[in-house]
């Protein structure tokens, strides 16, 4: 044997040994309090690859990050010539109330996209490299929700333009329907990128998933169509069946409180007579949905923990 | 006091499915269901050792004998099928160079993204990036992108991350057989910092001669098995007769025509004054006549401290060369003799021994015994 120094034998100063964590790597998925307690630790890591995918998507451009904001523009401005101009929709500021429930869409849908991705498009890394693999996909959906936050300054100035406020004592409403849909958004995400490692087909299933699920959740039309069709068919109680689809509740309350529709006193002309619901409503709502996002989240993160054991085989 | 494992690998077993043709698609899977095209092996079979803390242990195995399975499992980028891993402290793996540099980032927004793969934080970051940028002399260009730097460049950004952000145990696989002999003297120079420093090292390798001449204990694999665990000499010897048996290509010095074994030191520990004495076996494919060992002594830092020709003739095709150096001339420091045979100016061999240590008594600085009288 070598002889060592006997001062700093352990290459770590007095006293920090018995902080030293140990981690354990066997066949056992790790239990799920660890492996939150572990994103924690790596947080630094995630605002870095939430950093890299910004700056990445737009470097060597000359307009870099403008570009996020031409995209909500454009909708702004096809939208309101398209739906007002040319079908007359009955809905008046049409590209508001599209916006309002679109940019919510888009963080749930180019969320679960990017996310169910991210795994398979950082396989050099992970066979590299150890580091909670939950952090790949969290990163994708907080990079859409850095852009989320920008186009939504859009909307605000377009609200501004069209001097049409949003309902101010409704506004707190927006931060459970934010977490609703980003948990929602997670969920999937977890889950599909974990399975997109095993079975590529994964990755183009979500986008005809998402595809369809955007016509499913009223955000081109209003919410009235799909809950009349609902009461028509399952009788007046059953309108929460909507909530089959989770993201009803969050782009409904996103409407509810951007939009904000004046009604008309009249329910058969009325366009948003069923949108038009107290606070309550919205909230009961978001809790059922919120109920099942945690519930997905959970089942998601078990599940990723188990698929995670061959991730740097089969990448 | 016992001493704290670095690492414990508690009977790792990890065996991997062989698909005759991987199924990666949906209808590939449903097509191949019921067909069973696989076949499972053990990559690695009930593999157990201690690191304690501040040990440097080699991992010695030829190609495929399951080393860098095992290396994936500490590292915790695969799981085993069976048994555990358990790592006290910070790992850093010098696996490959710049893994997850990113082409379009510049050198500075790399060094935050890759010391933030290791856990840190950024304020520990900030702490360490001026650091990084001096020992990668990448200065000026730290805010270029790292698609315009050259690959010398790229390697020594990625070295510098790997070698500040201090972890305490080192990963090295196989990284020293890359990159020119500067590079590789600068790897050398730094792990043997790490050493003196304390902190942990596993090094992974399939050549004998290197895991002597790092590590304190080695651990020899062959097809997934655990074959030894002990001095490096000995592993080395292990090793190359596994080899030798399965008729595999031996590691490079067995290649060679004339072999020197590893030279034996009677001692470790030596004061300025006394004798050394070392001997080294070899052996010879043709008849030696009037080969001449040559004797060298480097010092820790790889500096060629003396040397010692005109050691007579060796004869035949097998024996022994001993040594003696008498009064040893040397300051306190750690040494390395090596051996070597030559023909006229050819060298045939060459085999070099354990490390020694000189200790001094008394005050002193500098390699030499000066011996100094006054009046």
């Amino acid at each position: 044997m070598r002889r060592r120094p006997l001062v700093a034998s352990t290459g770590v100063r007095d006293g920090e040994t018995a902080e030293l964590t140990v981690v354990e790597n066997s066949d056992r998925a790790r239990p799920i309090r660890e492996r939150m307690r572990e994103v924690w630790n790596y947080r630094e890591l995630l605002s870095q690859l939430v950093r890299r995918e910004l700056k990445v998507k737009y470097k060597n451009s000359a307009l870099g990050f403008v570009w996020t904001l031409f995209n909500p523009l454009m909708y702004l401005a096809i939208f309101s010539i398209v739906f007002g101009l040319f079908l007359r929709s009955a809905v008046p500021l049409y590209g508001i109330f599209l916006l309002s429930g679109l940019l919510m869409w888009n963080v749930f849908s180019m969320g679960t996209m990017t996310a169910t991705a991210s795994i398979v498009s950082n396989g050099s890394l992970i066979k590299k490299v150890w580091f909670p693999r939950e952090i790949l996909p969290l990163s994708s959906i907080g990079a859409v929700l850095v852009n989320f936050c920008f186009q939504f300054l859009v909307l605000a100035v377009g609200m501004a333009v069209f001097r049409h406020p949003p309902d101010w004592a409704m506004l707190p409403l927006l931060v459970p329907a934010l977490v609703v849909g980003t948990l929602l958004a997670l969920s999937l995400g977890l889950l599909l990128s974990a399975l997109n490692v095993y079975l590529r087909d994964v990755q183009h299933l979500v986008e005809l998933l998402m595809l369809a699920m955007f016509w499913l959740t009223p955000v081109v039309y209003q919410y009235d169509f799909v809950a009349d069709q609902v009461r028509e068919r399952f009788g007046n109680g059953a309108e929460r069946l909507v909530l089959l689809n989770p993201m009803i509740a969050v782009t409904t309350a996103f409407q509810r409180v951007l939009y904000n529709p004046t009604p008309t006193g009249d329910p058969a002309t009325d366009p948003f007579g069923l949108l038009f619901r107290p606070a309550s409503w919205y909230l009961v709502n978001l809790a059922i949905a919120g109920v099942i996002a945690i519930a997905a989240c959970w089942f998601a993160l078990w599940l990723f923990g188990r698929l995670e054991a061959n991730f740097g085989e089969e990448l | 006091m016992t001493p704290v494992n670095a690492i414990e690998v508690v009977g790792v077993t990890k065996s991997f499915v062989r698909h005759s043709e991987p199924a990666k698609s949906l209808k590939e899977r449903v097509l191949t269901l019921r067909r069973n095209t696989t076949t499972r092996f053990n990559a690695l079979d009930d593999i157990r050792f201690d690191v304690p803390m501040g040990s440097s242990i080699g991992l010695l195995g030829h190609n495929g004998s399951g080393k860098s399975t095992l290396l994936k499992c500490i590292a915790g980028t695969i799981r085993p099928s069976s048994g555990s891993v358990r790592v006290r402290g910070r790992i850093a793996a010098l696996l490959e160079l710049g893994a997850g540099f990113h082409p379009d980032l510049t050198g500075r927004e790399n060094v935050f993204l890759n010391s933030s793969i290791l856990g840190f934080s950024r304020a520990q970051i900030e702490r360490i990036f001026d650091d990084i940028v001096e020992f990668s002399e990448l200065g000026p260009f730290i805010d270029s992108q790292v698609k315009h730097y050259s690959s010398g460049m790229y390697a020594r950004l990625g070295f510098a991350v790997a070698v500040n952000v201090e972890p305490q145990i080192l990963l090295i696989d196989e990284v020293l057989a890359v990159g020119d002999e500067a590079f590789q003297r600068k790897c050398l120079d730094r792990i043997d910092r790490f050493q003196h420093e304390g902190r942990t090292l596993l090094l992974v390798t399939h050549s004998p001669d290197l895991a002597r001449q790092i590590c304190d204990r080695v651990v020899v694999l062959d097809h997934g098995s655990q074959v030894f665990d002990g001095d490096p000499s000995e592993a080395a010897a292990v090793y190359r007769r596994s080899l030798a048996q399965r008729g595999e290509p031996v590691p490079e010095s067995m290649d060679r025509p004339v072999r020197i074994a590893a030279p034996e030191i009677v001692d470790r520990i030596y004061a300025p004054g006394d004798s050394l004495e070392l001997t080294a076996a070899f052996e010879s494919d043709r008849m030696l006549r009037g080969a001449r060992p040559r004797l060298f002594v480097h010092a820790n830092d790889g500096a060629l401290a003396a040397t010692a020709e005109d050691l007579g003739t060796v004869d035949g095709t097998s024996g022994s060369i001993k040594l003696t150096i008498h009064d040893l001339p040397f300051m306190e420091g750690r040494y390395h003799a090596t051996i070597a045979l030559f023909d006229d100016d050819t060298e045939l061999d060459r085999s070099a021994a354990h490390s020694f240590d000189v200790m001094t008594a008394g005050r002193g600085v500098g390699r030499f015994r000066l011996q100094v009288t006054v009046g």
